[in-house]
Order: C-alpha cells, then sequence, then structure tokens
C-alpha cells in the first residue's frame, strides 16, 4: 500500500462508480418527485442497473488488478457481477408494485436495493479481507435497513431486528477469522496469504482456528445448516422483494467470497476444508428439505428450500476444481432465476387484503390465471430438479461433478433429497390445479413491471434448461484463472 | 504469563508479550459471544457483538504493532466505521420495534415462530 | 519481568489506599447535620421538578445515532491530514470526494426532517 492511487485504478471501478452515483441521484430525487408518483424512480433505478451494466461489459474478458492488487477485475468476478446487477434489477422491478400495494413507494428503497448490488460487486471483485469485509458490510446494512423497510408492520420489525443482531454476530466472527489469517501471515491480500503460508504453518492450530471461524461466518451469510436458524424468520417477517434479494442475492454473494477466499487464500487446506463443506452440504439439503415440508406459509417453505438449494451448491465447492466450481457457477444462475420467480409469484398473488403467503393461497390459481399457474409450475419443477428445466441441468452437473471426484454418497444422498423436495413442491403444484378457487377469489392483476420479471426468469428456467451449452461455456470460462 | 508466551517479544525488555495482548482480546472475544447467547436483552446483545468487534480490533492493533505492518491499523479504522454504522441501525431498528412493541427482550419478539 | 511492573502496583495501592482513607476520614470526622433542603436532589439551585428517573425522549436517540454516524469520519480525516503532503493533490480532491459524500448524507437527514426537534 505504498503508492497513492491513481486515474487508471479508478476507471477499473468504474461500474461501481457509475451504480453509487445513480444511487445518490436517486436518493437525492426521492425531495423532488412527489409521493405517488414514486415509480418512477424504481423505473430510474432499472436504467440505472441497465447503463452499470453496459459499462461493466467493456470489461469482458479482461483481467486486470487496481487498488495496490486490492481490487481484481477478472472472468470471476464478472460474471458474478452481472449475475448480481440482473438479479438486482430484477429486485427493483418486482418491487414498483409491491411497495404500491403497501403503501410504502419511496425511493430510498430502491438506492439501498442499488448500494446493497453494489456491496456485492465489491466481494465479487475483492481479493483482499479488507475490501472483501467492506463489500460484505455495505451489502449486509442496507439488507438490514431493507428487511425493516415496513416500519408499521411488527413482523418486519422483528425481522430487521434479528437479521441484525445475526449478521452483526457473524461479521464479527468473520473478523476473528480475517485477524488470525493476517496474524500469521502478516498480509491481507488472498494471493499473497497463500504464498507466505508454507508446508509447517499449515498445520498451526491457529490457521485451523482461522479457517473454521470463517466457515462458521460465511455459514451464516449463506445460511448453511447448523447456522440458519434465523433464515426462516427473517425471510418471512422481510418484505417479499427483499425476500428475494436475500435468497438470490445475498447468499450467492456470500458464496463468490468463501469461494474466493478458500480457494485463493487457502488452498492448501482443500483436504480440511473439503471435509468441512461435505458435513455442511450434507445437513444444509438435508434438514432444509426435510423442514420444509412441514410448512403452510409458502415464504417459509421458500426460506428452507433456499436452505436446500445452499447445500447443493456447497456439492460443488466439495468436489472442487475445474468441475466442481464451474458447475456451482453455473447452478448460481439457475438458482438466482428460479428463486426470482418463486418470490414474484408470491407478490402477484399479493392482491388486497390476501398476502399471498399461505400455500393455501394458491388454490385454484389454475382456474384464475392459467399462465401464471403454468409460470409457476416450470418455476416448481425447476426448484425440484425435473427435466426439462434449469434445475434439472444445473443438478445434473453438481452430482456429476461429485461422482467424478468420488463423493458418490454425497451424490447419492443428494438425489434422494431432490426426491423429497419434490414432494412439498408438488403440494404447492396440487393446490393451484387440483383444489378449487375460494370464493374470495378476486382477480389477478399483475403490474406491467412484475409481468417482465416472471417472463425473465421462467424463460430464462426454460432455456437454461433446453440449451445449457453457451451457460456452462461462460460458468467454464469464468473460473479460468481463478487459482 | 511468561509460560504462556509464544516466543515473539519486543525490543525493549519488559514490553506487553504478543501473548498478551492475545489473551486478553480472545477473553474479550468469548466474553462478547457469551454475551450474545445469554443475554436476553436486544441492547446488551447489541453491546456484546460491539465487544467482540473490538476484541477483534485489538487483536489486529497488537499483530500491526508486532509485525510492522500497517495494514493492521488501517483495516481497524474501517471496522470502527462499519461498526458505527451498525450502531446506529442497531438503535434506529430497536426504536422502531419498542414503537410498535414496548419491548426489547429478545423473548417478547416472538411473532416469527423459528 | 512482572518486577518492572511494581511501581506501578503501588502507585495503584497508594492511589486507592487515599481515595478510601479520605472517604472514610471525611465521614467520621465531618459533623452531621442533615435537613431538608440539604438532602433533598441538587437541582442547579433551584427546587426539584419532577422524578429523576424521568424517560428520556425518543429524540436524543436520534441524535445520538446521527452523532455516531458524522463523528466516525474523523477516523479517516485524521491518517489522512498526517500523510496530506505525500498524497498531494489528488489526495485532497479524493477527501472532499468523502466529504461531499457524507454532505449528500447530511443534506439527506436534514430534508427528511432528522434535524427538527419539534415535528
Amino acid at each position: 500500500m505504498t503508492q497513492a492511487f491513481n486515474m487508471a485504478d479508478l476507471s477499473t471501478a468504474l461500474p461501481e462508480v457509475v451504480l453509487s452515483l445513480v444511487a445518490m441521484v436517486i436518493l437525492m430525487l426521492d425531495f423532488i418527485v412527489p409521493k405517488g408518483r414514486r415509480d418512477w424512480l424504481g423505473y430510474l433505478s432499472v436504467l440505472g442497473v441497465l447503463l452499470t451494466l453496459m459499462v461493466l461489459c467493456r470489461q469482458w474478458g479482461a483481467t486486470q488488478s487496481a487498488f495496490s492488487g486490492q481490487y481484481l477485475i477478472d472472468p470471476f468476478a464478472l460474471f458474478f457481477k452481472i449475475l448480481f446487477l440482473a438479479s438486482g434489477g430484477l429486485i427493483i422491478l418486482m418491487s414498483i408494485g409491491y411497495l404500491r400495494g403497501e403503501g410504502a413507494d419511496s425511493g430510498e428503497f430502491y438506492a439501498l436495493i442499488l448500494f446493497a448490488t453494489l456491496g456485492m460487486m465489491l466481494m465479487a471483485s475483492a481479493v483482499d479481507l479488507l475490501i472483501l469485509y467492506i463489500g460484505l458490510e455495505t451489502m449486509s446494512i442496507c439488507i438490514y435497513v431493507l428487511a425493516g423497510f415496513l416500519k408499521r408492520e411488527r413482523r418486519s420489525n422483528e425481522a430487521a431486528l434479528k437479521y441484525l443482531l445475526m449478521g452483526g454476530f457473524s461479521s464479527a466472527i468473520i473478523l476473528y477469522g480475517i485477524v488470525m489469517l493476517y496474524g500469521l501471515t502478516g498480509a491481507t491480500g488472498l494471493k499473497e496469504i497463500a504464498s507466505t503460508l508454507t508446508a509447517d504453518t499449515l498445520s498451526n492450530p491457529a490457521l485451523i482456528l482461522a479457517m473454521v471461524m470463517l466457515a462458521a461466518g460465511f455459514g451464516f451469510k449463506i445460511a448453511a445448516v447448523p447456522f440458519h436458524m434465523y433464515i426462516p424468520d427473517v425471510y418471512e417477517g422481510a418484505p417479499t422483494p427483499i425476500t428475494a434479494l436475500l435468497a438470490a442475492a445475498s447468499e450467492i454473494a456470500g458464496l463468490v467470497i468463501l469461494l474466493r477466499v478458500f480457494l485463493v487464500a487457502i488452498p492448501g487446506l482443500q483436504d480440511r476444508w473439503a471435509l468441512l463443506f461435505y458435513v455442511l452440504s450434507l445437513l444444509t439439503m438435508t434438514v432444509g428439505n426435510v423442514v420444509a415440508i412441514a410448512q403452510s406459509n409458502i415464504k417459509r417453505m421458500l426460506a428452507y428450500s433456499s436452505i436446500a438449494h445452499i447445500g447443493y451448491l456447497l456439492i460443488g465447492v466439495v468436489a472442487g476444481r475445474e468441475l466442481g466450481i464451474s458447475a456451482t457457477l453455473l447452478y448460481t444462475v439457475v438458482y438466482a432465476l428460479m428463486t426470482l420467480g418463486a418470490f414474484a409469484m408470491v407478490i402477484l398473488l399479493c392482491v388486497g387484503e390476501v398476502k399471498g403467503e399461505r400455500i393455501d393461497d394458491f388454490a385454484g390459481l389454475a382456474q384464475r390465471s392459467p399462465m401464471a399457474a403454468a409460470a409457476m409450475l416450470i418455476l416448481l419443477l425447476s426448484l425440484a430438479g425435473v427435466p426439462p428445466t434449469a434445475g434439472f441441468v444445473g443438478k445434473l452437473y453438481l452430482f456429476g461433478a461429485a461422482i467424478e471426484r468420488g463423493y458418490i454418497l454425497l451424490a447419492l444422498i443428494a438425489v434422494v433429497n431432490s426426491a423429497i423436495s419434490l414432494f412439498y413442491y408438488m403440494k404447492v403444484a396440487v393446490a393451484m390445479y387440483m383444489r378449487d378457487l375460494p370464493p374470495a377469489g378476486l382477480a389477478l392483476s399483475p403490474s406491467r413491471p412484475l409481468r417482465v420479471v416472471l417472463f425473465v426468469t421462467v424463460v430464462g428456467t426454460l432455456a437454461i434448461g433446453i440449451y445449457p451449452g453457451p451457460f456452462l461455456d461462460l460458468a467454464k470460462s469464468s473460473i479460468a484463472g481463478l487459482w | 504469563m511468561r509460560g504462556a508466551g509464544c516466543g515473539v517479544r519486543g525490543a525493549m525488555t519488559g514490553t506487553v508479550p504478543l501473548s498478551a495482548y492475545l489473551i486478553l482480546s480472545a477473553a474479550l472475544f468469548a466474553i462478547g459471544v457469551i454475551g450474545v447467547v445469554i443475554r436476553r436483552n436486544a441492547l446488551i446483545i447489541f453491546m456484546a457483538i460491539e465487544l467482540m468487534l473490538n476484541a477483534v480490533n485489538l487483536t489486529f492493533v497488537a499483530f500491526s504493532k508486532f509485525l510492522g505492518s500497517m495494514d493492521g491499523q488501517i483495516i481497524v479504522f474501517f471496522v470502527m466505521a462499519v461498526a458505527a454504522a451498525e450502531v446506529a441501525l442497531g438503535l434506529a431498528i430497536i426504536i422502531a420495534l419498542y414503537r410498535n412493541k414496548e419491548s426489547v427482550n429478545v423473548d417478547d419478539i416472538n411473532l416469527l415462530k423459528g | 519481568m512482572l518486577l518492572s511492573y511494581l511501581p506501578i502496583l503501588i502507585l495503584v495501592l497508594l492511589a486507592a489506599g487515599f481515595a478510601l482513607a479520605t472517604l472514610f476520614l471525611s465521614s467520621a470526622l465531618g459533623p452531621r447535620r442533615p435537613s431538608k433542603d440539604k438532602l433533598s436532589t441538587y437541582e442547579c439551585g433551584i427546587d426539584p421538578v419532577g422524578s429523576a428517573r424521568e424517560r428520556f425522549s425518543v429524540k436524543f436517540y436520534l441524535v445520538a445515532m446521527l452523532f455516531i454516524i458524522f463523528d466516525i469520519e474523523i477516523v479517516f480525516l485524521y491518517p489522512w491530514a498526517v500523510i496530506l503532503n505525500s498524497l498531494g493533490l489528488f489526495g485532497l480532491v479524493e477527501m472532499f470526494f468523502f466529504l461531499g459524500i457524507l454532505l449528500i448524507g447530511l443534506l439527506y437527514v436534514w430534508k427528511k426532517g432528522g434535524l427538527e426537534w419539534t415535528t
């Protein structure tokens, strides 16, 4: 950290700069645009996201480090930045109608989503423990506020408080892991840490402590069992678009820094952490799927289902190397698409007094709106991993990677888990197609942006399911040079 | 105290050894963890989390001094700033909850069954 | 090595001893003539109003929160000021950007009515 940085460094972070400027402009415009017309701020935010994507795409294929080697743009970072921006844009689109329904339309909401996305982008590019921590906190702090955004609703307050306490706790644990790594190596850059760790320091108990602390802290952030206790409550209480943000983006952002830290900084300990994640993965998918069966609230069910999917994602981390990690990357896209779609459906059903949160609210959806029921069916099939959807392809590559690397038992348990998951996803499908419409069922009137979200997610899910080649190639080329 | 030392000592005789800082900060961190786990008042849990962060800060500064690298101290600045933001937010959320509920006891926060 | 801390121990003992001794001596030797005025709560000389265990207005919380946020910027300003000479113009501009962003935050708080005491 000797030389002061320069303009060239700043240009590598141009997408982030653009996004933060957009977010600040939205925040200021909140005072000018009158209440009731703040939908426009949402559309403006989406434009800002598109602008950032355009700036970002100029970095395609580039690998360049900046800010004294603390910040790195590489295909891996770019892959996740595009994913986060796309998720952020879709979440803003689904918020527009939701906020109007809750009578809480406000530019702050969009600005905070943009700032959270900014934090995730920082996390994707961080190759230094400090930047990694700042990105993580930028994201988390925004989401704490967003989770409690419906100030008058106690459930939202509770979700925010729970998330804040657990988030702060896990951040402190991650920091303790970071400080141990720093103390052992005297470095904060991930590459430098890896090069400083020699054979005899690798067996140092303090390093093992650091590894366990980091795994536990990241476990909280990605909602792995046994660090998942708060997740269902937070998911249920938070405003639905924010639940989608938590599930589809923030957990993946946690996974990104987990991958970076464990693959780049402590690859020497792979035997040990692969075992650790083996156990975590097994517990996470089993507990997630089994508990999901008993849920009657769809947001809670999707919460447990997202926990289960994190378990699947960890299989790729356990399998490791090109095959496993590229399968994980592919599955993050699949998972983000279908989760966003499922939560968009929950928002769609939010008509009048019906919050659309009970599985019973899905009863007779096929009569109310055949299109919506078909969309939900595709998303559910994908979540369960039935061909020809993206969920199937993603799982195929993940489980295939596990078998290739000799983790046959893990793959077997994952397949059994997928079968279990089919049961509770189909519960919703049965409600939609087999049960009668309750008499109070109002006509659905999805707002135009929500339709866009559903269209994008459903088409994306089908596209990856039918023609996965290009996406897999993209995932493969994104991890080249990660090590 | 000397027996627990891990060997790194300052140039000046009589300097507090690194191990003392590490033991102190580990103890503070553990107190923080216990506080989070057993206390039921949201404000106290919050203070326990702050204690954990400060224990980490102490470790950073100690390592930074003994390794002769400034990075640790810089990280401490950022951790302090982030912790301040978290505190402000935590207070705001606790007030919002109190206005609706008249309690800061986490056992009363039971609308969501976990 | 612990021996080198002996002077500190002596100082601690001396300080504590002196404090305890004066407390004890003043209560043992001092005359005690209580009256109503002497026993009442001291409130700058005027008659005390209400209970001391009153609940504070929640607005103090708001002030505290804002204070924490805008106070902590000093941890970045201080090291910056120390090495300003070697940072050059770029460092100066950079810090003004940082302060500018904080200023936006302050404007936001102001516009939102966070600085109003009465609403």
